[in-house]
């Protein structure tokens, strides 16, 4: 295994973090602010993957595409929280799981209704398609480069938004004290649809990029729900930081672990069992991380006690 | 709320799901009484769901051709989920009380639902997982497949790859049986090298990783087997990749519902299968004409095994009466019914002999499909077959 590899498996590793990053910010945001489970955040992801498949098919531009996944799934993400989710803030978690989870039927099946069984076509563009060579002999996708950089991006704004502006600063008082800062004359509901609409907008935005290297289909976003929930408990739920840490986290050990573990495994046994058990055992590993990191921090890493 | 009750209810939420999609379920039917009943589990949500529903609509449009109105299908879908597929399985045999089974894409789901099946008296006709161990010594008398055993493809797979000049390939597949079938099918025939081995996950979607290991291994060529929208994602991601090597696998890497959404990046790939649309005879024609006036889309490989599985059920139905099980087994191992493949014969497994072609992807006009280049194998039985004990 050369170095030059390595790097390239730890670049794959940070750009699905990245990834999952935009999909659990979103996720533990609702959760931390409102108090919600959303599980309906993987079909704003879907919207977000179909909206800008659809725009890049009428326009051909992958740019108009981006801000159609962002407004789409903004959008949606508006209208149910008006709609539905607004009437599950004070009830129980498992009536949020229950009513979220129809969203995901109502979804899936008038994306199917609208678009049909089969796969839609995005395209990278072509600015953005083929490798760069970086320092060190590395080729490496200039899209995923782009995808690495955006989420880095996006992090940093929401990191700014949150620490230095006013809007923040109701965020956090929001998760802090609601009843307290309602009673401060804040319009606690329509904070509420921002965040929602935040939320959905990252995660339409993830659905976008994602879509345009893999397919863009009906039930497209639930294993990536799992996935980011898997990310929120290890970083801890309700926090940004600890999203960040945690899709990075689940993503590098994920990549590494499909590379890694056959080899490792190889060194001692025969080649077929080796990427048997190693590649059964690789798609393990996020879950006995998460169980490792559950053990010595129960509340996560960034968790509050 | 505190974090333990959280993330407790967030797992028993999960379940609650997977419950409650177990109980949506689709059904047809004409409302026939005291006629045969068909149970159909496929895929018809998620990530393969395109799959399972060429199946159907293959299979659909066969029974409605054949005029017969004492047929009555029941529809359910098993979202490619061997837990839910076994609770529809009890539903058919208990309440619905089906004479035949079919519908299985997956080999997993197949591995768990036909065993028990055949063990409780009901037929089983596979139009598409053929597990190895089904077809060596755990074949039965009740269980038919009509597409393929699992290697055969990947079998012709390898010995173009030989006949192409390539000797150092790059091979995956996911890890599940008809992955594992696939590699050892392919190498069963393959004389060359292997630069490498990679076993995937089952709907898997990024491949940066396995991509970064072909480029790293010096290979010439690389074979997948991804079905679905795993081949979708991979043959995007691969084009993306600036590797240059050719890239050779079975038809389900490049079947008509993938080949619109990889668009250009697959044109020029060389596949293999055991049917394609322009197979020259009657039947194939009339099958892909009236396919797509009836759904306005090319049928696909998975729709022609529902279509040639409906049929065979159909041949064997004017021979005998399903409740004369022994007859009725007798009249499906005749296969005596015209395949859109053109010969079609079951071996002493119940597992089909035929030719395996090698298809190029092309474009026609603005639609990417296949056309046959050469003959691959011809006559090909699986190997299994001499373990079978029928």
């Amino acid at each position: 295994m050369s170095t030059i590899l390595l790097i390239e498996q730890l670049l794959n590793g940070l750009q699905f973090g990245v990834m999952l990053f935009l999909m659990a910010a979103g996720l533990t945001l609702i959760f931390g602010v409102m108090g919600l489970i959303n599980l309906a955040h993987g079909s704003l992801y879907m919207v977000g993957a179909f909206a800008a498949a659809g725009i890049a098919g009428l326009t051909g531009s992958f740019v108009l595409a981006l801000i159609a996944s962002l407004a789409a799934a903004a959008m949606f993400g508006a209208l149910i929280e008006l709609t539905v989710i607004r009437r599950l803030y004070k009830r129980d978690h498992l009536d949020q799981v229950l009513a979220t989870f129809a969203l995901i039927l109502v979804f899936s099946e008038g994306t199917r209704w609208a678009f049909g069984s089969f796969p839609l076509f995005l395209n990278i563009p072509p600015a953005l398609s083929g490798t760069v060579m970086l320092p060190g002999g590395i080729e490496y996708s200039l899209y995923r480069l782009t995808i690495i950089g955006i989420g880095l991006l996006v992090a940093a704004g929401l990191f700014l938004l949150i620490s230095k502006t006013r809007v923040g600063m109701r965020i956090r008082a929001g998760e802090n004290d609601r009843e307290m800062i309602s009673a401060l004359g804040v319009d606690i509901s329509v904070l509420y649809t921002l965040v929602f609409a935040l939320g959905a907008a990252l995660a339409g935005l993830s659905g976008a990029l994602v879509g345009a290297i893999q397919s863009v289909e009906v039930g497209m976003g639930e294993p990536v729900l799992i996935l980011a929930f898997v990310v929120i408990v290890i970083g801890g739920i309700g926090s940004i930081k600890g999203a960040l840490a945690g899709a990075l986290l689940v993503g590098v050990t994920d990549t590494m672990g499909r590379t890694l573990l056959p080899v490792i495994f190889g060194s001692f046994m025969e080649p077929s069992s080796a990427t048997t058990v190693g590649s059964a055992l690789a798609s393990m590993l996020i879950y006995i991380l998460m169980a490792g990191v559950l053990v010595f921090r129960p509340t996560g890493l960034f968790g509050k006690a | 709320m505190n974090f333990k009750t959280m993330v407790k209810l967030g797992c028993g939420a999960l379940g609650t799901a997977a419950a409650v999609m177990a109980l949506s379920t689709a059904a047809i039917s004409d409302g026939h009484g005291g006629a045969v009943k068909i149970g159909m589990i496929t895929t018809l949500t998620g990530g393969g769901a395109g799959l399972g529903i060429d199946i159907r609509d293959g299979f659909m449009l066969a029974v409605e051709q054949s005029g017969n109105d004492q047929i009555e299908v029941v529809v359910e879908d098993d979202q490619r989920k061997p837990e839910i597929a076994v609770q529809l399985a009890d539903k058919l045999i208990q309440s619905e009380k089906v004479d035949i089974m079919t519908g299985i894409v997956w080999s997993n789901l197949a591995l768990a639902v036909v065993p028990s099946a055949t063990a409780q008296g009901k037929i089983y006709i596979s139009p598409n997982a053929g597990p190895t161990q089904l077809a060596g010594k755990g074949c039965h008398p009740n269980y038919f497949n009509v597409a393929w055993q699992n290697d055969n493809l990947h079998e012709a797979a390898g010995a173009y790859t030989n006949s192409a000049g390539l000797n150092n390939t790059f091979i995956l597949a996911p890890n599940y049986p008809a992955g594992q079938d696939a590699l050892k099918g392919f190498k069963r025939m393959y004389e060359g090298e292997l630069s490498g081995e990679i076993y995937t996950k089952l709907g898997q979607t990024d491949y940066a990783a396995e991509i970064a290991q072909i480029r790293a291994s010096g290979a010439d060529s690389v074979f997948f087997f991804l079905p679905g929208g795993m081949g979708i994602s991979f043959l995007k991601q691969y084009a993306d990749s600036g590797i240059d090597l050719p890239v050779v696998g079975p038809a389900f890497s490049f079947d008509q519902g993938i080949l619109q959404a990889v668009g250009a990046a697959a044109l020029g790939v060389k596949n293999t299968s055991q049917w394609s649309k322009d197979i020259d005879n009657a039947t194939n024609k009339a099958f892909v004409e009236s396919f797509e006036a009836k759904y306005g889309r090319l049928p696909s490989l998975y729709a022609s095994q529902g279509f040639d599985a409906a049929n065979l059920i159909v041949s064997a139905l004017a021979k005998a009466d399903v409740a004369d099980q022994e007859a009725f087994l007798a009249a499906l191992r005749e296969a005596d019914f015209a395949s859109v493949r053109g010969d079609f014969k079951f071996g002493n497994n119940q597992h089909p002999i035929q030719d395996i072609y090698v298809r190029e992807v092309i474009q026609e006009g603005d639609i990417f499909t296949n056309k046959i280049v050469s003959e691959g194998l011809s006559d090909h039985q699986d190997i299994y077959a001499a373990e079978c004990a029928l």
